[in-house]
């Protein structure tokens, strides 16, 4: 027991570059597993907070927008949903990272704001924002089809009645739409959240590389599986946090449903169901 | 044409470089795609068919397996099954043949770090060629991607079975209809219509899982993307930068253009079955 504490002193936060440099590599126990997946597990959880929040706020954007009458709003909307949603997760973190490495070489400002530009586009080809920068996009796109599809069936009568009580266009939206929007697509929105942090798993398997060894669970996981010859321990674990991660999710969403659906009868309440079509 | 190729220029040099071995190599992994969405689709399809009657199965144990099956892929990342799954069964399969082929080796199988067995049990076998090779470790692709992809579809069928009225199989007893023959006759025949639209963003989904073979080391689209894109320098025939970014904008290309003829495919083939049906457009 004593033993683990201080595997858990040594490793619990080795994801984030903090303990023993050196990953265990002979004699690897059930506890140095446990630990080191864990700690990587921080990372799935920051790829998917940061990418879940501003992509939120985009995929509000871009569903308004491929819903508006006018095509100039409506046409990149839809393209841009397309493009994300049309082609997999994997090969746009490769396309994405290339591009990143790309940048610096052509950038034209890049001599004109000196180090402290050129450090930044530097940063693009690191996971923690090339990588938050890709799932952003992606979460955006899968998120928004979910929105414009919820924006369709608001109920026409709930609009004419807001516009019956004076409110003008913004009024109506920020009281109206956009709360009956996510009323509608929550259940749905709850799927597509879980889904991204699963694909969080995967940005360390595309081009985005660790650096010191600092990955996130899944990277802990395949090492373990590789060094010790048996996945029948790593990925069973790795497997075990992740279901721990979705019930996470599915209860916070959960209390927020609670919370958008609290003025309405029980029978018309929405509830999360497991759709697998917002997998990527 | 192609004989010289630094005295080529411009569109000749780039015919030329399109066509060279590795492209075709390059070229013909694409059919490594295709085949793994034909072998898969059918697999998928027969082990959801499987998982979704396990799980209304009046045995206990069998409900109990058909659930654990649905409800994996409900918490645990795909890409977890994709690693796992190949390595186990090849590690199954080589102990099973060690215990049959090489019974007088008493050693333990996991020793330290190390998986043993003895050399006759391996598979493929050492001395076999490397086309065995990459047969055995797609036919394991395919294996993974059938079990993951079963469960989804078994989570779709089950809910479409469920989703057929209950009055139609009322209807069916009523007629004197067993409980087998309500099944095959009337809940199993209407369950295709409920399920397409789930069974068709099951296929868009399979079709954008099929890069993740790469990270079963198979030499798929992906991996001859990043090996023809890389940097070549002089010493190569056809020198140039790194290029992977435009291989990648046409593997992009490739999967956008599948993904969306199947979507027009699957629209088509909606508004066909729907045909007769009350409230057809699910």
């Amino acid at each position: 027991m004593n033993e683990c504490l201080q595997t858990i002193q040594d490793y619990g936060l080795r994801s984030l570059g903090f303990g023993e440099r050196l990953l265990p590599k002979t004699d690897i126990t059930l506890c140095e597993q446990v630990t080191l997946i864990g700690s990587g597990l921080v990372w799935n959880i920051y790829f998917t907070f940061f990418a879940v929040l501003f992509g939120f706020a985009a995929a509000t954007l871009i569903a308004v927008a491929k819903a508006s009458p006018s095509g100039l709003l409506s046409k990149p909307a839809s393209w841009f949903v397309f493009v994300f949603r049309g082609s997999p997760l994997f090969i746009q973190f490769f396309f994405a990272y290339e591009l990143f490495v790309m940048l610096p070489k052509v950038g034209v400002s890049f001599e004109l704001f000196g180090i402290e530009f050129g450090a930044q586009t530097q940063w693009l080809t690191k996971a923690w924002l090339g990588g938050v920068i890709v799932l952003f996009l992606n979460t955006t796109a899968y998120s928004a089809e979910i929105f414009y599809g919820a924006l369709k069936v608001v109920p026409k009568g709930d609009i004419e009645a807001a516009k019956a009580y004076g409110m003008n266009k913004v009024q109506t939206f920020r009281r109206v739409v956009w709360p009956t929007m996510l009323r509608l697509s929550w259940p749905s929105y709850t799927n597509e959240v879980i889904f991204l942090f699963h694909a969080s798993a995967l940005v360390y398997f595309s081009s985005f590389p660790t650096w010191q060894q600092s990955g996130d669970a899944m990277y802990y996981a395949s090492y373990f599986a590789k060094t010790t010859f048996n996945p029948f321990i790593a990925y069973p674990i790795a497997g075990g946090y992740f279901i721990m991660g979705t019930l996470c999710i599915v209860f916070l969403f959960g209390l927020a449903n609670k919370r958008l659906n609290s003025h309405l009868a029980l029978e018309a309440k929405s509830t999360f169901r497991f759709a697998p079509q917002w997998l990527r | 044409m192609c004989g010289d190729p630094s005295t080529l220029e411009g569109f000749q040099w780039l015919i030329c470089y399109l066509s060279t071995g590795k492209h075709q190599k390059f070229y013909m992994s694409f059919l490594v795609v295709i085949g793994l969405l034909i072998a898969v689709a059918p697999l998928a399809l027969a082990m959801g068919f499987g998982g979704a009657l396990a799980k209304r199965s009046k045995i206990l144990p069998l409900r109990w397996l058909g659930s654990l099956y649905t409800n994996m892929v409900r918490g645990i990342p795909d890409l977890i099954f994709f690693l796992f799954v190949p390595i186990a069964l090849d590690q199954l399969f080589e102990m099973i043949r060690h215990k049959i082929k090489c019974p007088e080796v008493t050693d333990p199988i996991y020793q330290g770090n190390d998986f043993v067995v003895c050399a006759a049990a391996k598979l493929p076998l050492g001395n076999a060629d490397a086309w065995v090779h990459n047969v055995y470790g797609f036919v394991m692709a395919c294996i993974a991607f059938a079990i993951v992809f079963g469960a989804f579809a078994a989570n779709t069928i089950d809910g479409a079975l469920r989703a057929v009225p209950e009055k139609q199989l009322e209807t069916a007893r009523a007629y004197g209809m067993t409980e087998r023959q309500t099944f095959w006759r009337v809940q199993l025949p209407q369950m295709w219509g409920y399920a397409l639209p789930g069974l068709s963003n099951l296929w868009m989904i399979l079709v954008k899982a099929t890069p993740l073979l790469f990270l079963l080391g198979i030499e798929d689209i992906v991996y001859w993307a990043k090996e023809l894109g890389g940097f070549k320098s002089d010493r190569f025939d056809y020198p140039h930068p790194d290029w992977r970014a435009y291989y990648f904008a046409a593997l992009m290309v490739f999967y956008l253009l599948t993904t969306w003829v199947s979507e027009k495919f699957f629209i088509r083939l909606n508004q066909r079955v729907n045909v007769g049906r009350v409230g057809g457009e699910l």
